[in-house]
């Protein structure tokens, strides 16, 4: 460590801690309370990274989240690396490692640098325009431009931090612990109010902390000490809860806001372990109070981007708050009188100050005149006009401004320094009242934007609302506090204040320089390297719009959004176009306000719980008998049972022979289960389904369509009349949930004078099917007093039955075109009453088997998947249902839209089947239907929906829509494929037993 | 992230809602009597105003009602909610 860099008496470091971390390898010393900046800069290390598109060197320039250069990678562990971070915010911590980014092979040796050799051949929309033909070049143009762009490195393993999510209600929230904060959560706290104060930084106090100057008392003390006494009587109030080191990242309508608070990024290497490592806050505030401060603005001038060169409120709090020297002969460069805060802190810490440099003609504030009394020169109506240093600055050019301040005039003066504060004002950070949807209005005198109108319960005090003196924050900040609170805290009233008053304004958005502007670099977004140049060249272009203008020549649009750029553009913008910055607006603030790491916005990782996986009750013998499973909507279900080394087609094709040779078994437990009752239950089926129930008799079953209003078919199932007033509905499993929400729509809005009520009873009912023709044989050894004559008990018939005393609901209904039984039974029982079956299906082989074999079943049998053959653009009659369409009812969901001019259509795309010439070959569900090959454009007439090999029949069959399908049963068809052209034939959609003797069987 | 106040069930958070499309418009008793042009208005037109829009809303995650809603949506500003067959309040 530079010793002679490092000031000793200070209140903010603790310099009995010595902390050890790594920058580009290089093991390097700082104390407890650093940042990684202030530990860099009292190293003497300023140059820290290469800038994006240049490589120009870059160095430290603020202390704070709108840091544009400072932009390292931290760590090198590959899964918990992080590229694009702040120095300025990364809090010193033994073990730390950093290195610089965008540079090869070294930062201080960056081959990458000769882009600035070549930078005028590299303007603005130098890639798009460059990159734009050959069209099919692009290929190749990408690959190398993916690899010279982007900053850090993203890791490349999980991240094993733990992240956390939290809620938050409050009656008040405070963005910002600055003087304004402060005065308002205590104000909060002491009427009482649930108060949240937060602060990005881990102490309290924002810029008045270090602010010990003879020109800004309160009481008689210096402001720094009345505010420190502020800040401990908050200590006393425990309903104050005050969260540091937490970044408001978005402000949402109806003051719903994220916050970040970073946990452990300030620990010790060691002792982050097992811990949380960030919680994202999602507060909701009935009052929000922003108090987010100001940032201070750059100049734009040529070379203005070099290593060394500080906004000049960063070289104060350097010196001030971390005790440490950005320089020994600083220079600095200002449009207002901040600037010379900075020369009596430097001045008190002994560092010594060349010259101040002011583009205003001479003002006497109470400031200037204590710099003045200290020696140090002023250059009045000068400007900086360049700066000469590769990787450090070590000269600066100073000429005076003509009159009208557009030209500089008279003798060019060159002063040596090694750093150079700029101030170019402030720019209230209104980014939290933008985001929350607050309009913004300008104030000319000192070109800031300033909220204005919001519909939230919320306002802005301090100098994010535009009040820059002392006097003006306080005594306007506790009347606005008082005001919006509706209480009335006179803490603060009869406050002696003594606070330098700047007098006079001045702003140039782009200075002057001595050489014509294509010759100069004057930069505007230090990180995406856009220059003032840039911006003029995209009006001459012919951009008018600010956002067009800021996506053309990517000003504002690197990881700091923007923060230090912005303004100058808009300024820029407006001159050139000679509009008022007032009326040109501003570019979008969106959250987050800095970066958030995915981690947070994650949250934890509750691996399987992340979301619900329902489990059927017989999931159990499932895995126990080594299922593969499908996911089905949140449903884990059996896909398949392999033997030994069975592949799934060897597993299907064995379970669906012998569902049709003796018996099969399978787990329908997640088919959607709503149970209906009411006076108006029928009535109510009759509107919601396609065909009649009202003269469905008790004890019978019957399978309906439901439709849109649209008319295309949404969901399928069988519905059971268990009494006069009593159904049971059965949905696919994944309409389930959006079946119950529309049925409950309609009964609310539509229909509410119907006396029907829904319950879902899906998770009620376990759901066993055996189907074959062995099935009867089994169900009277599972239940052998119910008779299971056909005349008893025939299909589409139910009845209620025991299993062991256990009540059981028995449905005689076929998806497999089988003989085939359902039984409900409640979910405790599912498990015992599988077991039952397949013991008592032994003798008959009973096979469980999984939903592709139920899939391959039932297209044997044309019967349709809803949401596989149908995809919300087919009707009952393009699914050739026309039967299921009830020609009595008067209207049912859907009827009207079934003689709609479109839907009558008979081009229609129609479900039709398909058989491959070929009978061993399988097509691929969604492969194209084509009549011929040869004249192009090729038109589609169709698609795969549905394809299996069937094992029953020996032969690929297939379902698909066809456009005409109907009438073009028997024509022969093509299915192009990568490397083939499969010839199909057009058939009817039932390819197994037309006659349905098997359900008799 | 809207504050909903549910006519049911209170101030709740927007998460545990559901938007459903424009309020007001009711299923034609006699869809068959409709012309294709009459049953097209009803079946898809519907209006994407900026400013005060009346809305259906469900509290899917709650109580499952349906219920209105008038909502200006230049600034996310609701300011009714009322009951399904309630009459709107007045613009």
């Amino acid at each position: 460590m530079s010793k002679n860099l490092r000031i000793t008496n200070n209140n903010f470091i603790d310099q009995t801690s010595r902390i050890s971390f790594k920058f580009d390898g290089k093991t390097l010393y700082g104390f407890k309370g650093d940042t990684l900046a202030s530990a860099l800069l009292a190293n003497n290390i300023h140059l820290v990274g290469r800038s994006f598109k240049y490589h120009r060197p870059r160095g430290i320039m603020t202390c704070g989240s709108e840091e544009p250069n400072a932009i390292l990678q931290i760590g090198n562990d590959s899964s918990m690396t992080e590229p694009n971070t702040r120095a300025t915010e990364i809090e010193l911590y033994e073990g730390l490692e950093a290195s610089s980014q965008n540079c090869w092979p070294s930062v201080n040796f960056d081959i990458g640098a000769i882009n600035n050799f070549f930078s005028p051949l590299i303007p603005a929309a130098f890639y798009y325009k460059t990159f734009m033909w050959p069209a099919n070049f692009w290929k190749l143009y990408e690959y190398f431009i993916r690899k010279s762009a982007g900053l850090g490195r993203s890791p490349t393993e999980p991240d094993k931090d733990i992240y956390d999510h939290r809620y938050l209600h409050c009656d008040v929230l405070i963005v910002g612990g600055g003087i304004s904060g402060i005065m308002a959560a205590k104000t909060a706290a002491k009427n009482n109010l649930n108060t949240v104060l937060i602060d990005d930084k881990n102490i309290l106090g924002g810029t008045t902390l270090f602010q010990q100057n003879e020109c800004f008392k309160i009481n008689n003390s210096y402001s720094n000490e009345w505010l420190k006494k502020e800040i401990e009587t908050l200590n006393s109030f425990n309903n104050l809860t005050i969260k540091t080191r937490t970044t408001l990242a978005a402000y949402h309508s109806y003051n719903y806001l994220l916050a970040r608070e970073n946990l452990t990024d300030h620990l010790d290497l060691k002792d982050k372990k097992d811990k949380i490592r960030q919680r994202l806050w999602k507060i909701r505030a009935k009052k929000v109070i922003i108090a987010t401060g100001a940032m201070e603005r750059p100049l734009i001038f040529d070379n203005n981007d070099r290593p060394g060169i500080f906004l000049s409120s960063s070289i104060k709090k350097y010196i001030d708050f971390y005790g440490v020297k950005c320089g020994q002969k600083i220079s600095l460069f200002t449009n207002n009188d901040s600037a010379y805060e900075t020369a009596i802190s430097l001045n008190n810490r002994g560092v010594s100050v060349n010259s101040v440099v002011d583009i205003r003609d001479k003002t006497n504030s109470l400031i200037v005149k204590q710099v003045e009394k200290l020696g140090i020169k002023i250059h009045w109506k000068s400007s900086v006009i360049n700066t000469n240093g590769y990787k450090k600055i070590n000269c600066i050019e100073i000429m005076k401004l003509s009159d009208d301040g557009t030209a500089a005039v008279g003798k060019k003066i060159n002063e040596e320094c090694d750093c150079l504060g700029i101030s170019g004002g402030w720019t209230p950070r209104v980014h939290l009242f933008t985001q929350s949807g607050g309009k913004l209005k300008f104030r000319d005198e000192d070109n800031v934007f300033l909220p204005d109108k919001s519909e939230l319960s919320q306002i802005s005090i301090g100098s994010c609302n535009g009040d820059f003196e002392l006097d003006e924050v306080v005594k306007n900040s506790v009347n606005l506090t008082n005001k919006f609170l509706n209480v009335n805290n006179n803490d603060y009233e009869n406050l002696e204040i003594i606070a330098s008053k700047e007098i006079d304004k001045k702003n140039i958005w782009l200075l002057p320089s001595d050489k014509p502007l294509g010759k100069t670099k004057p930069f505007l977004d230090f990180q995406n390297d856009s220059t003032a140049n840039d911006i003029k060249l995209a009006l001459r272009e012919g951009f008018k719009s600010i956002e067009h203008v800021k996506r053309y020549t990517t000003t504002g649009m690197a990881t700091d959004q923007g923060k230090l750029s912005n303004m100058h553009a808009l300024g820029i913008i407006a001159e050139t176009a000679g509009v008022k910055m007032g009326e040109l607006g501003t570019t979008t603030f969106r959250p987050p306000y800095t970066p958030l790491t995915f981690g947070a916005i994650v949250g934890r990782n509750v691996g399987e719980f992340f979301d619900i996986t329902r489990k059927t009750p017989i999931h159990d013998w499932h895995v126990k008998n080594k299922a593969e499973f499908e996911n089905v909507g949140q449903w884990k279900r059996a896909w398949y049972y392999p033997r030994s080394n069975e592949n799934m087609h060897e597993a299907v094709q064995r379970e669906s022979k012998a569902a049709r040779d003796s018996a099969g078994i399978l787990d329908a437990s997640t088919l959607g289960k709503i149970d209906i009752q009411g006076t108006d239950a029928s009535e109510f089926l009759n509107r919601v389904y396609t065909n009649a129930w009202s003269k469905l008799e008790i004890g019978k079953c019957r399978y309906g369509l439901m439709l849109n209003e649209d008319g295309m078919v949404y969901d399928d199932g069988v519905t059971t009349r268990l009494s006069e007033n009593h159904y049971l509905m059965t949905t696919t499993t994944g309409g389930a949930a959006n079946v119950l929400s529309k049925m409950e729509d309609y009964l609310q809005t539509e229909w509410p004078e119907l006396d029907v009520y829904l319950t879902s009873v899906t998770d009620h009912y376990a759901t066993v099917s055996i189907c074959g023709p062995n099935s009867k044989k089994i169900l009277s050894k599972v239940i052998p007093n119910l008779d299971l004559s056909d005349k008893k008990f025939p299909h589409m018939s139910f009845k209620n039955a025991l299993i062991d005393n256990i009540k059981c609901r028995v449905m005689r209904i076929s998806f497999t075109g089988e003989h085939s039984y359902e039984i409900n039974i409640q979910s405790s029982y599912g498990k015992s009453t599988w077991e039952k079956c397949i013991d008592a299906g032994k003798e008959f082989n009973i096979t469980p088997y999984g939903t592709e074999t139920m899939h391959l079943l039932r297209a044997e049998k044309g019967f349709i998947i809803a949401g596989q053959d149908t995809d919300g653009t087919m009707t009952p009659v393009d699914l050739q249902m026309d039967w299921i369409i009830s020609k009595k009812k008067y209207d049912f969901i859907g009827k009207r839209s079934l003689y709609r001019s479109d839907t009558i259509r008979e081009d229609r795309k129609q479900l039709v089947g398909l058989l491959t010439d070929d009978p061993k070959e399988i097509l691929e569900e969604g492969a194209q239907i084509v009549s011929e090959t040869n004249k192009q454009p090729i038109e589609m007439l169709g698609h795969v929906t549905s394809s299996y090999f069937s094992p029953n029949l020996n032969k690929s069959i297939a379902l698909a829509v066809l456009k005409n399908g109907k009438k073009l049963k028997g024509q022969k068809m093509i299915v192009p494929m990568k490397d083939k052209k499969i010839n199909v034939t057009v058939t009817d959609t039932i390819f197994l037993d037309k006659e349905n003797k098997r359900l008799n069987a | 992230m809207f504050l909903i106040n549910c006519p049911y069930c209170g101030e709740r958070d927007q998460s545990e809602f559901s938007a459903g499309g424009e309020a007001h418009i009711e299923r034609p008793k006699q869809p068959t009597e409709l012309s294709d042009d009459q049953w097209a208005e009803f079946l898809f037109m519907r209006k994407n105003i900026k400013g005060i829009q009346y809305e259906r809303w469900n509290h899917t995650h709650g109580c499952r009602k349906w219920f209105n809603m008038v909502r200006d949506t230049s600034n996310d500003k609701i300011h009714a909610v009322y009951k399904m067959g309630e009459k709107p309040p007045v613009k």
